[in-house]
């Protein structure tokens, strides 16, 4: 795609334009029709949230080619100053807390990049890492940021946009879909323009990219304030709309390495990567410790089941990768292909 | 790395007895060379050249000239130094002394990301392509420094935006066109065969239309059809551009077609330049290459 998806003469919706619509039209329409409140509040709204993280980790690391292990630090600085601004700014509408929330991350974002300009690859990874630590230590040192709750965890405050509650699992759920395309719409312009190309350039050849004539610092620069923005945004929902606290313990490292496995499962450099990765990440568990209590039956120990899950988990991960070393969104593409040659 | 290089400063023409067409070339007569040999019709001029990695020297003492509108062959046996030279003048590396003017300006050491800004782009001996953009990407990533338009312009398509993206479009259209490659457009440049992508990466080259264009082993490990065409596509884009082009190039017959003048290196010296005929018939060129530019030349005029 070009920057001109609207100028451009088409001469017919692709599938996968058709396929999108109809995937909205499910989110928006049937699903909150039908879906029941465990569907909203245990798998939709987390896969949402979590899907918007590893859309914003796909910016940094799939496109512009940084690995970062601090998307769960991100997480936490767009939730906490989401939280902080609505405290403390009673007045601010919470659409725009939660947008200055991911202003804020897109700032400790842009510093957290600065090493980028130095460091690459397990090195960069690992100066993200610090971030990450950084983070955790400032939230239970700086009473202030937690409003001095003694245990660090803060009630969020509800879903209201505009006199409009959106504080039932439904609502949150809608509301975090919202939030979700929104910013989707946004990342595919923004890897479809020119400066998405630059950021793949600089993944694939930093050398070749300076020298046709890619301001390489600034565009890294770029790549993690943007990516750091979206990643923000995510974790004000996972507080917002999914927890309805904020606590560290949701922003752990753990966190951090459950959007880098969503990303590189669902496949580097796609922005549908995210949200199969997610699907993956976050759906399964919860079906594999049903299917588990079905089978088992409901006597089971849980901690034994819960291991026996992550075991499974991990093996899907693993086996994933082997077929599809790029990952869930590659293997679609040729099932797709496969079915089409068959129709055919 | 200084100490290496002294003896070579201190010596620079005294060292090795040059052949008598290795004067400065600036000096040298015209014969058969481009109209534009004076300075201020230099698209580019390396003078005095050095480069040493530690004890290695890559190249000493260089002095070279390209007018608008010539193609310049950069020739000599494995390790001679050319690469090197051409990454020296794209500023990957950073020379010990001398200087490399580029149209008006002089530099030490050019400046690698004010390079497409100045009208200078560049292949590379060992494929430098965005492997996971398509072709069409590729050749448009060549037009990134003309580019104007910010990120919001962009992402909201503004006017400005969308007329900048598709006159780009229109740029990399047309040099994919002439360039053979329509057929290939969509697919990402990494999965192409060799030759092909070698060929995008002079597309990415050409779609800025610079004034000077550095090919580093444009043809290497190409069949003869592939070079034929080569030739062919490197010779339009002087002849439409009007572009300086120096070329590193092994097979001394491409060299000796295509080229105005010819710069011979070895060792990390200059030890000839002049027209293809004369360089050729140069003793200290025959000898660095043993004999292998006497039998290629014999096999040429077969
Ligand atoms: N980055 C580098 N670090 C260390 N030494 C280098 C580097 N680049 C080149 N050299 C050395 O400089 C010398 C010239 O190498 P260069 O690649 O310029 O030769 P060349 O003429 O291009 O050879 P070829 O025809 O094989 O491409 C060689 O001895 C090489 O080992
Ligand atoms: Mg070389």
């Amino acid at each position: 795609m070009d920057a001109l998806p609207l100028a451009a003469p088409r001469p017919r919706p692709s599938a996968g334009v058709l396929g999108l619509a109809a995937l909205l039209v499910l989110a928006y329409g049937i699903v909150p029709l039908t879906g029941t409140s465990y569907l909203f509040e245990a798998l939709l709204t987390p896969f949402l949230a979590l899907a918007l993280a590893g859309l914003g980790l796909n910016l940094l690391t799939g496109y512009a080619g940084l690995l970062s292990l601090g998307s769960a630090a991100f997480m936490a600085v767009g939730a906490y100053a989401a939280f902080n601004l609505s405290l403390r700014l009673p007045f601010l509408p919470l659409p725009a807390a939660i947008l200055l929330g991911g202003l804020v991350a897109a700032l400790a974002g842009l510093v957290a990049g600065l090493p980028a300009l130095r460091l690459r690859g397990f090195y960069l990874a690992v100066s993200t890492l610090a971030v990450q630590f950084f983070v955790a230590w400032a939230l239970n040192r700086i009473g202030w940021i937690s409003n001095d709750s003694p245990s660090g965890i803060i009630t969020a405050p509800g879903l209201v946009v505009a006199g409009l509650s959106f504080d039932d699992p439904r609502g949150r759920y809608l509301f975090s879909l919202s939030v979700v395309t929104l910013l989707t719409v946004l990342a595919w312009r923004l890897v479809a323009s020119p400066t998405g190309r630059n950021l793949v350039a600089i993944r694939d050849n930093e050398t070749a990219a300076r020298l046709v004539g890619v301001k390489v610092a600034r565009t890294k620069l770029l790549a993690f304030a943007v990516s750091s923005f979206v990643i923000g945004i995510a974790g004000a929902l996972w507080a917002f709309a999914y927890l309805r606290t904020v606590e560290p313990a949701g922003f752990n490292l753990d966190r951090s390495f459950q959007i880098l496995f969503i990303v590189i499962i669902g496949g580097l450099g796609t922005l549908r990567g995210a949200f199969l990765g997610a699907g993956f990440i976050a759906v399964l568990p919860l079906l594999l410790s049903r299917l588990g209590a079905a089978v088992l039956g409901d006597g089971f120990d849980s901690g034994t089941l819960e291991m026996v899950q992550r075991m499974v988990l991990g093996a899907l991960i693993v086996a994933v990768l082997i077929r599809e070393p790029a990952g869930l969104a590659a293997l679609l593409d040729r099932a797709g292909r496969r079915l089409g040659r068959r129709a055919a | 790395m200084q100490p290496a290089l002294r003896p070579v400063r201190s010596g620079p023409e005294g060292r090795r007895p040059l052949p008598r067409s290795a004067a400065r070339p600036a000096a040298l007569p015209v014969a058969g060379g481009s109209p534009h040999r004076d300075r201020a019709g230099l698209v580019l001029s390396i003078e005095g050249l050095s480069l040493a990695f530690g004890g290695t020297v890559a190249f000493a003492e260089i002095d070279l000239a390209v007018g608008a509108g010539e193609i310049h062959a950069v020739i000599g046996p494995n390790g001679a130094g050319k690469s090197s030279l051409i990454n020296a003048v794209t500023g990957l590396y950073a020379p010990q002394a001398g200087r490399v003017r580029i149209g008006a300006e002089a530099f030490a050491r050019v400046p690698a990301g004010r390079l497409a800004a100045l009208g200078v782009a560049r292949t590379f001996q060992n494929l430098a392509l965005f492997a996971g953009l398509s072709v069409r990407d590729n050749v448009l990533s060549g037009l990134a420094a003309a580019r104007r338009a910010g990120l919001g312009a962009q992402i909201l398509g503004l006017p400005a935006a969308r007329r900048e993206a598709l006159a780009h479009r229109d740029a990399a259209e047309a040099v994919i066109g002439r360039l053979g490659l329509g057929a290939v457009a969509d697919r990402p440049a990494g999965r192409l065969p060799y030759g092909l992508q070698k060929r995008v990466e002079l597309g990415r080259a050409l779609v800025a239309r610079p004034r000077l264009l550095l090919l580093d082993e444009p043809m290497a490990g190409m069949t003869a059809t592939e070079k034929a065409e080569m030739t062919g596509f490197i010779r339009a884009a002087r002849e439409t551009s009007g572009a300086a082009i120096v070329l590193i190039e092994h097979d001394i017959g491409v060299v000796m077609r295509l080229s105005d003048r010819v710069t011979v290196l070895d060792h990390g010296r200059r030890i000839a330049t002049g027209t293809p005929a004369q360089v050729q018939a140069d003793p200290a060129v025959i000898a660095a290459y043993l004999g292998l530019a006497d039998e290629d030349a014999d096999a040429e005029a077969a």
